[in-house]
């Protein structure tokens, strides 16, 4: 499953190679052609020459994660996040650092030594510490230097009932999904885009769809899926196992309505699960994709992951072929789709 | 003091016509219906962009002298967008914009289709506990299945409040930022009568509220020399007001800067210059915080001049907002001069 190897590879924001090369790999032989542009986006393209709409489908290959800034006397590595990281999923976790995957913890007092409110407090980032066993500064000097990214150390694993575990899922689910679909043929333009730093503010999508210059454009995600205790119902944003995900709204992108319907008419017709995404926060690369030259229709699907942006995820393996199937249906309508969109705007 | 262009009956009738029109952000059509009927026979040609934003031109006399000039008023309101119906039909809801929870407890809103809903909140101990996710939409629906008949995840509402008159003063929802979408079109009647030199781009922009949006695709295709924004801007007249420079029937208000954008000094120069030569009323606006299409614009291609002339507006982004028709005519009158005349090179 290249799910399984995409989790694992290391790939934060500016980071991204080591996935983009998996990625390349994977579909060279499904693509006409790819390059990899200024930023390090992975364009792929296949019947480029072919009538009808261009269609950007996109997924971001990098993931949130931690940069070491600075170097203690002691040895210990102080960090900074890369993305939107919840202070307190970080304390005690197992980290890679570095290119050659240094195995390390993030380290904090035992309870032992707490004082007494510190048992009742998050632990901020800036407290924290990756502890790599170097007993000095200069031996960690010999295997990291500042600049370096860790990644979580998390395995990929299959659980529960057609249920997995790992990193990463947002967004490796979206770039496997990708894969997935270029494997099909399109009577159509199709540009599969896998994107760089979409986590720290959607910057690759950005220069991606100028130099593609779409008709249209699909986001593939990996989204927040808040159906644990204590969320009210509302404001549970997805149900895991419940299908694709479909956005109305996010704090970066209103979805154009062609779009959004004809990916429930596709879902509907086609009698695959689906669900709406209940909240508004976030974004994805739609919200740069989007404003790119004179406008780009543009929708976002996504795979819930309960626990996204934290060490590991779980993620329905149903909800994956389902999102690979309504996508796949969507691609075959979209003809139609982009007749309804040249009469939205006649 | 009478207008020197507007013919302030005429851009009345427009912004409670305009006013009354459902438009929240993304879900413009009934708004650009209108106003395409409005400037049909005013425009050279009319198109509308991918993102949804009308766009007219008025070809203007040409020559030695003739800039590309970009107007931009935003079609869309404020509103909100329901995430969840529950099992009893109650619709939960995020805000469109700029919104807040006090401002919504107890207000009338309606959907595209006409369907109007109520806005209620959970029992609150403490009315600091009064927060978007505690509120909800009643549209009177007895069951999900019932709600779901008329309103989907994804359908948009905005305040039920018409235009009202007080005095030279109108007050109702939406006056941000269709009394600006009436200003542009009041200005084509004018550029109709007498061709400027320039070539007009009139932009009615879609998505303005959440995040100056359509205005910076319609700015890349159009690449304007220069672009004023026309929208509105809080006064700080009103009792323990803000303290900020504008005031409600003080004149249209011309934009040093805001978050968005600090205007170009010679486009500024050039409101100010022109407004004091033809005695139209003007006041600066310095706002701390906020932005209008004119920061989109700006920022398009390799930039662009611009700057932005502001209807001071009180209680904004509520169902009471509150517009002067004399500062509304000044703006209109500023605009008309300006574009009457030769623009400055830019930016030498």
């Amino acid at each position: 499953m290249i799910l399984r190897e995409l989790s694992e590879l290391p790939g934060v924001s500016g980071d991204e190679h080591r996935v983009r090369a998996r990625l390349w790999e994977a579909v060279r032989d499904r693509v006409d052609g790819g390059r990899v542009d200024a930023l390090g986006n992975l364009i792929t393209w296949k019947g480029a020459d072919r009538p009808g709409p261009k269609v950007m489908i996109a997924a971001h290959m990098d993931e949130i994660g931690l940069m070491i800034t600075r170097i203690d006397k002691d040895g210990l590595l102080r960090f900074r996040k890369v993305g939107g990281i919840d202070d307190r999923v970080l304390a005690a976790k197992a980290v890679r650092v570095g290119p050659d995957g240094i195995p390390g913890v993030i380290g904090l007092k035992p309870i032992h030594l707490l004082k007494d409110n510190e048992a009742k407090k998050a632990v901020s980032h800036e407290e924290l510490y990756i502890d790599i066993g170097a007993a000095s500064k200069e031996e960690a000097e010999r295997v990291v230097r500042p600049g370096m990214y860790a990644t979580f150390a998390t395995a990929f694993g299959e659980l529960g009932d057609g249920l997995v575990k790992g990193k990463a899922f947002d967004d490796r689910a979206g770039c496997a999904l990708l894969v997935e679909l270029l494997a099909l043929d399109f009577p159509f333009p199709v540009y599969g885009v896998f994107t760089v730093q979409e986590e720290i503010g959607l910057r690759g999508a950005r220069v991606a769809a100028y130099d593609v210059a779409p008709g249209l454009a699909l986001v593939l995600e990996g989204t927040t899926c808040a159906d644990t205790p204590g969320t009210d119902p509302h404001g549970q944003s997805t149900l895991l196992g419940h299908g694709p995900a479909i956005t109305v709204m996010d704090a970066t992108h209103i979805p154009a309505r062609p779009l959004v319907d004809g990916l429930v008419a596709a879902a509907e017709s086609a009698g695959i699960p689906w669900q709406w995404k209940r909240t508004t926060f976030g974004g994805t690369d739609a919200g740069s994709i989007h404003l790119t030259r004179a406008g780009v229709p543009a929708a976002t699907v996504s795979v819930p992951c309960r626990y996204i942006h934290s060490p590991c995820a779980f993620m329905s393996l149903r909800d994956f072929e389902n999102t690979r199937r309504l996508v796949a249906a969507f691609l075959e309508d979209v003809p139609r789709v982009a007749e309804r969109l040249a009469q939205g705007s006649a | 003091m009478p207008a020197l262009y507007a013919d302030v009956d005429r851009v009345e009738q427009l912004i409670r016509q305009l006013a009354a029109a459902y438009g929240p952000s993304g879900h413009e059509e009934p708004v650009r219906a209108l106003l395409s009927a409005h400037v049909a026979p005013l425009a050279d040609e009319i198109t509308v962009d991918r993102l949804g934003n009308l766009i007219a031109r008025i070809r203007g006399q040409g020559g030695p002298q003739a800039r590309r000039v970009m107007l931009a008023a935003h079609m869309d309101e404020i509103g909100l967008i329901v995430t969840h119906i529950d099992d009893k039909g109650f619709l939960r809801f995020a805000p469109v914009g700029g919104l807040g929870p006090a401002t919504l407890l107890g207000q009338r809103v309606v959907f595209a289709d006409g369907t109007v809903g109520v806005i209620g909140a959970e029992k609150l101990e403490d009315v600091k506990d009064l927060k978007m996710e505690r509120l909800f939409i009643d549209i009177g629906a007895g069951s999900r299945a019932a709600a779901a008949q008329r309103v989907q995840v994804g359908s948009m509402a905005v305040f039920a409040q018409e235009v009202a008159g007080s005095g030279s003063r109108l007050t109702g929802k939406a006056l941000d930022d269709r009394s600006g979408c009436a200003v542009l079109v009041e200005v084509m009647h004018h550029l109709r009568a007498a061709a400027p030199p320039h070539e007009v781009y009139c932009v009615f922009s879609v998505q303005e509220e959440v995040g100056l949006r359509g205005a910076r695709t319609a700015a890349y295709a159009i690449a304007p020399d220069m672009a004023l924004a026309v929208d509105v801007t809080p006064s700080g007249d009103t009792p323990q007001g803000e303290k900020l420079n504008v005031a409600l029937g003080g004149g249209t208000a011309i934009k040093v800067k805001d978050r968005s954008l600090i205007s170009h000094p010679k486009v500024r120069q050039l409101l100010v210059d022109t407004a004091a030569e033809a005695g139209i009323p003007y006041q600066m606006e310095v706002l701390p915080y906020g932005g209008t299409d004119a920061g989109a614009i700006h920022l398009t291609k390799s930039g662009v001049p611009a700057g932005a002339l502001s209807i001071p507006a009180r209680y904004l982004h509520t169902p009471g907002e509150m517009v002067d028709l004399g500062d509304v005519a000044a703006t209109v009158d500023l605009l008309v001069a300006v574009l009457k005349g030769p623009l400055p090179e830019m930016p030498a």
